[in-house]
């Protein structure tokens, strides 16, 4: 699954980043294959979507999300 | 001894402006770096008997080179070098921020660790050993508390007795810069390299992190709760246009217009008189008094009368950026400014355009790619700024005495309206080939240092006063002399002055628009110079004895202008000129500081031109449509 199709309060692994333009602004903010991110929230129309990744809040775009490879962690 | 010299880095939201305007306070200094539109922040200290200069680099997640800012730290950094170097960390967000740390040492930067925010990590459960950092990373650590001055001047003692020359990479640092090192010369693809050299970097810090800090579990945060409120849910979006509403009451009506209102009273009542009588007392020749009193003080003197709304406007926004709410107004707008092809971080800075188009189109840099500025810049002349709102209320309270509220605010509406047509207009020609992102940390929430506010409110207000002391003095001497002499010399009509000769060929334009006379024509040249000019030059044509540029007044000037006004336009004709005024070529200052934050004079060019066309296109329609209704 991508983490497009996450939702609020998810646990979810990393796998892949498909090529973009915000590739490595992506990898530079820590979300690299591996990293396990969690859901917090979404904005009140639904999008963007909140995650918490290496102790800290990062808002991203649906969108954008389609683009990163995801499993869920138990 | 020599001046020593330090540099501030580190990522957004670390606390190291606090830092920067503790240890130097009024004593700083803001300019541009060369050739780019980012402030560079620098100031003095004395401590010890040595002289310290600080220089506060824009804060960056990486050094990277992508960004204007990325670029700036390193280049200086690399050419500067600097004695110390300061990386400012929030430990309570040790990963991230360790990112750039990690890349400073790469480039074979010495750094002055600052663990930032010390207190906060504590609250959230999070110790750091931070002698085991200093040992793997092979440099200096330091604490300090982000709000506590006394831990923050503490610094001082740090910066003088530190010598960098003592300190190596350590032995995790030298392995790590090996690998980057194997890579950079590894043959492949740059791209690969780049995403590998990201891996290593955080697979270091995963390893730094794991010896060095434990976690112990806490509860929700303060910000978790609040952003269930704030960022989440039903309640987001109108707490967040109460907030908004607030702003605009404080500047509006508690504390800016007041405070306006008075200053208005003492340019009138105090210095106006005394001014005209002392210049008389002197014997000053009638036609400099006239120029000095009408003119001059006239002029300056209305642009004066915004300056406590502006500091107002700058204060309340200012404060709520420190608080880290205007990121979750970025958040929860983004999908709306998507529809428009702009990002949720362009909210604020044409918010602040309903205030003044200049601090609006500055505020622009917030956002990250070309094409959201670049749209933002050039849309904010759309909307209704402050300067706009006396033209618009004295024409509503004169032609539409019982709807002038609901005309004032349908003007508005055209404005925003107009401004959405024209970003998606924008986003799908000359832009269609770049790509809007959005990617925005949400960071915890804070209460604001008010050192830091309070300094940012004077750098930002302070472009006003300049406004006042430079350009509109200039203009209010041209205007004067404009409206008082002709190719003859001194004029006694003004129908036979410079201005209406302007107004008359511009009126010209406007044929189709109903209000082809040079009075009008002379309000819209003056109107590009200064907003503030309109109502004023219709004043001195018009002969209403008493002209104020305040909002309030407008019914009062009004009804001394509705004899002589009311003969050249109609209700409809009056509807088109607002329309026109609402939308047509921004001021001469936002001109400016368009060329100042775009860097090309082709850019001023359109922003001027497209907008006097919108404005030429949408007043015809208003108009001949009014009259095929028969008004």
């Amino acid at each position: 699954m991508t983490l497009k199709e996450g939702k609020t309060g998810m646990k979810l692994r990393i796998q892949s980043l498909a090529d973009s333009p915000l590739k490595e602004r992506l990898l530079t903010m820590g979300l690299l294959p591996g990293t396990v991110v969690e859901i917090l929230r979404s904005a009140p129309l639904g999008d963007p979507m909140t995650l918490s990744v290496r102790s800290y809040n990062l808002a991203l775009r649906r969108a954008d999300a389609a683009n990163i490879e995801v499993t869920a962690v138990q | 001894m020599a001046t020593l010299s330090i540099a501030l880095t580190g990522n957004p939201n670390t606390g190291k402006s606090t830092i920067f305007n503790e240890l130097t306070g009024a004593r700083q200094k803001i300019g541009n770096w060369p050739g780019v539109t980012v402030d560079k922040k620098f100031g003095y200290v004395q401590h010890n008997g040595r002289a310290i200069s600080i220089v506060d680099l824009p804060g960056t997640y990486s050094v990277n080179a992508r960004s204007p800012e990325e670029k700036i730290v390193i280049d200086y950094l690399h050419e500067a070098k600097p004695d110390l170097v300061v990386d400012v960390i929030d430990s309570s967000n040790l990963e991230r921020n360790l990112f750039l740390t990690v890349q400073l040492l790469e480039q074979g930067i010495p750094l002055l660790i600052d663990f930032n925010m010390a207190d906060e990590a504590k609250k959230h459960g999070i110790h750091v050993n931070l002698r085991m950092i200093e040992q793997m990373l092979g440099m200096p650590v330091v604490t300090t508390v982000g709000r506590r001055a006394k831990s923050i001047r503490g610094l001082l003692d740090v910066f003088t007795s530190t010598i960098m020359a003592n300190y190596r990479p350590g032995e995790m640092i030298q392995k790590h810069l090996e690998t980057i090192e194997e890579l950079r010369v590894s043959g492949q693809d740059a791209a690969v390299i780049e995403e590998k050299m990201i891996a290593c970097r955080y697979a270091l810090i995963d390893e730094i992190v794991a010896k060095a800090v434990t976690r112990e579990k806490t509860g929700w945060s303060l910000a978790d709760k609040l952003d269930g409120i704030l960022a989440n849910g039903f309640l987001a979006l109108p707490l967040l246009l109460a907030i908004i509403y607030a702003v605009f009451e404080v500047t509006f009506t508690w504390i800016g217009q007041p405070m306006a209102d008075t200053l208005d009273d003492i340019m009138g009542d105090v210095v106006t008189p005394w001014a005209a009588d002392a210049l008389a007392s002197l014997g000053v020749v009638p036609w400099l008094q006239d120029l000095v009193v009408k003119g001059v003080i006239g002029g300056v003197g209305s642009v004066l009368t915004f300056v406590p709304l502006i500091f107002t406007l700058f204060f309340c926004l200012s404060f709520l950026d420190g608080t880290g709410y205007m990121a979750r107004v970025a958040f929860v707008m983004d999908p709306i400014m998507r529809r428009a092809g702009l990002s949720g971080k362009g909210v604020m800075p044409l918010i602040m355009g309903f205030g003044c188009g200049v601090p609006a189109i500055m505020g622009a840099r917030a956002l990250d790619s070309e094409k959201d500025r670049m749209i933002s810049i050039l849309i904010t002349p759309f909307l209704t700024c402050g300067a706009k709102l006396p033209i618009m209320a004295l024409f509503a309270a004169m032609f539409f005495p019982e709807h002038a509220a609901d005309v004032v605010f349908a003007m508005y509406i055209v404005g925003i309206v107009i401004a959405i047509v024209m970003a998606k207009v924008l986003n799908v020609t000359t832009f269609r080939d770049q790509t809007s992102t959005f990617l925005l940390e949400l960071p915890p929430y804070r209460l604001p240092d008010m050192k830091t506010v309070l300094l940012e409110t004077w750098d930002k207000g302070k472009g006003y006063l300049v406004k006042a002391g430079t350009i509109i003095f200039a203009m209010s001497v041209l205007i004067w002399f404009l409206s008082n002499y002709n190719m003859a010399g001194p004029t006694e009509e003004m129908s036979e002055s410079f201005l209406a000769s302007i107004g008359s060929a511009m009126s010209a334009l406007f044929a189709f628009h109903g209000f082809a006379t040079w009075e009008a024509g002379a309000a819209i040249v003056t109107g590009i110079l200064a907003k503030e000019s309109v109502v004023a030059t219709m004043g001195i044509l018009y002969g209403a004895a008493d002209i104020s540029t305040e909002a309030g007044d407008a019914m009062e000037t009004a009804s001394q202008l509705v004899g002589t006004m009311g003969a050249s336009f109609t209700m409809m004709s009056a509807l088109a000129f607002m329309v026109f005024t609402q939308l047509y070529t921004p001021c001469v200052t936002a001109l400016g500081t368009i060329k100042k934050e775009t860097g090309r004079w082709k850019w001023v060019a359109f922003a001027a031109g497209y907008t006097f066309a919108a404005a030429w296109v949408v007043s015809l329609v208003v108009y001949q449509a009014g009259r095929l209704l028969g008004y």
